[in-house]
């Protein structure tokens, strides 16, 4: 599969390699040279590009056109909301997942057909079932 | 009308002012706390300080009774999140935002952001325009369908020159609507004949532009 992945930080990194590593053909942009440096190991076999992620041009030299999965993985609602909208709409691609901190941002573009991640609802709801779950262990044994 | 203006940069405040000397209803939603001040010191307690991407700044503001809220902050991702947001989840009534960037139109107009405006797009037309030569100079382009306002002056070699505006021929889906001549408005009929130094403005399909281009500017 062919996967374009916004922002190189410690997710579309960590994604990146792992892509790669299974053979998938996997380009990375962040708008910082740096970040690939400081997130990718040297036997990342794919393609790192430095650009701006809400700007068509850029998407299209990452090889948007035709890709498979667009994930958008900045640490900005606002660019991964913007880059997913453009790959869904102007790119056409099948499947587009977007990161999303605001859980009501996170509603919006679920509700507009992205498909998101918000890791504030999936980390508060998993601390919250630990808890549960020690607090049941507590009362039944007494 | 109750406006909401986001971004209280150099365009939102004077967007801001101008609409409040009409006796619109604004608020202005501005995140920099000194600059919040700043613009409250000076138009009265119009500001909220926030941003205006979250779903809260846009509930405390009333997005959901604005008739229209304008976007205008320096970032185009943010525009758009902000217009979205006033539109889906608070039926704002029309919205329109600013673009820095006029690639991003297409999208824009894509997502259903009612009106986009360019910045950068008007200044180059305003330049344009105080440029000398004959090059057929872009007023406004229409909505619909891919209208376009067009202006130019006929060259001296323009092979329109002498001729009847019935017999320019004309490209097709383009029409004069005014001449300029020797500074008087004039508007052509038919039986108008077409002279050198004329400036004319043209409604043309986009897609007509090149031709009538070629024609004018011969």
């Amino acid at each position: 599969m062919r996967v374009v992945i916004l922002g190189c930080g410690r997710v579309g990194a960590r994604l990146a390699l792992a892509l790669d590593a299974e053979g998938h053909e996997v380009s990375i942009i962040d708008r910082n040279p740096d970040a690939f440096r400081r997130f990718l190991t040297e036997d990342f076999k794919g393609q790192a590009i430095v650009g701006v992620g809400i700007d068509e041009d850029v998407l299209r030299r990452a090889g948007l056109d035709g890709a498979d999965v667009f994930v958008a993985a900045t640490n900005l609602d606002n660019v991964n909301a913007m880059a997913g909208q453009i790959a869904q709409h102007i790119f056409h691609v099948p499947k587009v997942i977007a990161r999303m901190y605001d859980p009501f941002r996170d509603e919006l573009y679920k509700a507009v057909g992205l498909t998101t991640v918000c890791p504030t609802t999936v980390g508060a709801r998993r601390i919250k079932e630990m808890l549960d779950a020690r607090w049941r262990q507590a009362e039944a044994g007494g | 009308m109750y406006v909401i203006v986001a971004g209280g940069g150099k365009v939102g405040y004077y967007l801001a002012r101008s609409l409040l000397g009409e006796e619109h209803e604004v608020l202005i939603i501005e995140r920099d706390r000194r600059r919040a001040d700043a613009i409250a010191e000076d138009l009265g307690s119009v500001v909220l300080r926030g941003d205006a991407c979250e779903v809260s700044t846009l509930s405390e503001a009333g997005a959901s009774r604005a008739d229209v809220v304008v976007a205008v902050t320096g970032d185009d991702e943010d525009n758009l999140v902000i217009c979205q947001l006033a539109k889906k989840k608070f039926n704002a009534g029309r919205v329109v935002a600013r673009i820095n960037n006029p690639k991003n139109r297409r999208i824009f107009n894509l997502l259903g952001v009612d009106v986009a405006v360019s910045s950068t797009e008007l200044i180059l037309t305003q330049i344009q325009q105080q440029l000398p030569g004959h090059a057929l100079v872009q007023l406004v382009k229409l909505r619909a369908r891919d209208l376009e306002l067009v202006e130019a002056t006929l060259g001296p070699n323009s092979p329109l020159v002498g001729r009847t505006v019935a017999g320019a021929g004309l490209p097709a889906h383009s029409s004069l609507l005014l001449l300029l001549r020797d500074g008087e408005p004039v508007v052509p009929t038919p039986q108008t004949t077409l002279a050198a130094g004329d400036e004319v403005v043209a409604l043309a399909r986009t897609e007509s532009e090149r031709a009538l281009r070629e024609l004018l500017a011969g």
